[in-house]
């Protein structure tokens, strides 16, 4: 990994429920323009390290935290909250839209943001669609309410909303696990053409997912303390024929988890 | 998950390439024993056997295809799956060297052999044990043994070159045997190539283990 550039990194990083530490002293660098997959058994703390990136975990009490998360080598826990949030995006298992139109549904990050223009937002929108490989579908019906599109739509209007306010980093927990085959294998062809100009980490249950899409792999684990630990982080390639860590091997193969 | 399916599935296909290496290393034996009866019929016998190998070959291609669909195998499963592939084709050419073998000694045909055979069996006979001890390692999942018997190649090249050296002496002595003396020495370079893949068997074995792909000869 020496030839890519970090986008996102965490050094020595613990987070605690209250006295209950959950992550253990999480040390990754995460390139840009590339898709990293966190896979690990249930509980293993994959998906509060991916609300780290963009300080979701802030919103349970109780929650501290200790050591580094670095956006473009700047602390995070410096910057403003509302400001990160919109540099670090995140799409949700199920498809989570506003009860509105498709268009107001993808041009609201934009307007909080302050942007009123309608042609602007028209064009915003367009884009966004455009870029979640959804236009084409809805482009004529814009108006319509997005409850009435399907999971895997609705799901691809989540990642357009992501993209309307321009983010440099997606976070995507488990996107396709309430999705149907098709519904999924688009979501990863759109992943693919989104990682030229975005960086992507993706929470997965699904190791052949992971395989499938991600260029990295990170591998967490809980230990004896049941505090989540990263196991092993490398190109998926490798972690997928000859994995360095005896539990990575034992994982992918379906040995425990 | 589950994965019995793919660990008895794996487990099987490598006692299957071990029974179809008894299948060709016996072969090879036959092979330089007809050589030397000059039995044609059991010379044929032979060449017909062939096919049963091959058909031994696409059986564990199918399986593995089908654990690889089905199971979908990572790591040292998916390396094991590729390895047993790999070393399946590797021993379908070995019986394709016996079957060369006996029918350069059909076209021989059926008169006595005017070159005395001496080499060729030690040459066939080292072979044949390294074959036997690959399957050792193969089943001890072993890349310490594998090295070792890839080693022993080098003094199968150079009983091969032995045995060139001898056909020319022979051939120098007496011109009217240099069609037999061509046909024995496509007989010896036979023998040699069926050493080297051994030692693409052994590779396979190491990489089975290491996950590093390296050439051992």
């Amino acid at each position: 990994m020496a030839d890519t550039v970090p986008r996102l990194r965490t050094a020595g990083y613990n987070l605690y429920y209250g006295s209950f530490r959950a992550l253990r002293d999480i040390t990754i660098d995460i390139p840009e323009n590339s898709i990293t997959a966190i896979i690990g058994p249930s509980g293993c703390g994959k998906s509060t390290f991916l609300r780290s990136f963009n300080r979701m975990n802030e919103l349970i009490p109780g929650v501290t935290v200790t050591g580094k998360v670095l956006l473009d080598g700047e602390d995070i826990f410096r910057a403003d909250v509302v400001a990160l949030r919109r540099k670090v995006g995140m799409v949700f298992q199920r498809p989570n839209p506003f009860p509105k139109s498709i268009f107001d549904n993808v041009s609201y990050g934009p307007r909080i943001h302050g942007t009123r223009d309608r042609g602007v937002l028209a064009s915003i929108v367009e884009r966004s669609l455009r870029d979640a490989a959804l236009w084409d579908e809805v482009k004529d019906d814009q108006q319509k309410s997005a409850l009435a599109l399907s999971g895997g739509q609705q799901q691809r209007l989540c990642i357009a909303r992501a993209l309307a306010v321009e983010p440099e980093v997606i976070l995507m927990d488990e996107p396709a696990s309430a999705l149907d085959p098709v519904a999924t294998m688009r979501i990863e062809e759109l992943m693919q053409s989104l990682k030229q100009r975005y960086t992507i980490v993706i929470v997965t249950h699904n190791m052949q997912q992971a395989a499938r899409v991600s260029d990295f792999t990170a591998f967490m684990m809980t230990d004896g303390f049941r505090a989540g630990n990263l196991v092993e982080f490398g190109a998926t390639k490798q972690i997928f024929t000859t994995p360095a860590d005896s539990r990575t091997e034992d994982y992918i193969s379906g040995r425990f988890g | 998950m589950h994965r019995d399916n793919l660990e008895r599935g794996i487990l099987e296909l490598r006692g299957e390439v071990v029974e179809m290496s008894g299948r060709a290393g016996g072969a090879i034996r036959e092979s330089v024993d007809v050589l030397a009866s000059r039995d044609a019929t059991a010379a044929q016998r032979l060449v017909d056997a062939d096919e049963e190998i091959n058909a031994m070959r696409y059986d564990i291609e199918e399986k593995c295809l089908s654990l690889i669909a089905t199971q979908q195998p990572v790591a040292g499963d998916l390396r094991a799956l590729f390895s047993i592939l790999e070393i399946a084709t590797e021993i379908e050419r070995i019986a394709d060297y016996a079957k060369g073998i006996a029918r350069i000694s059909l076209a021989i045909g059926e008169k006595p052999l005017s070159h005395p055979l001496v080499t060729i069996p030690i040459a066939a006979e080292k072979v044949c044990s390294m074959l036997e001890d690959a399957m050792k390692a193969l089943v001890a999942g072993s890349p310490d043994m594998a090295r070792e018997v890839a080693a022993r190649d080098a003094a199968v090249d150079l009983l091969n070159e032995r045995i060139q050296r001898e056909i020319m002496t022979f051939v120098m002595e007496d011109h009217r045997g240099i069609s037999e003396a061509i046909r024995l020495d496509w007989i010896a370079h036979n023998i040699e190539r069926a050493g080297d893949r051994i030692v693409n068997i052994c590779e396979r074995i190491a990489f089975t283990a290491t996950g590093e792909l390296r050439d051992l000869d």
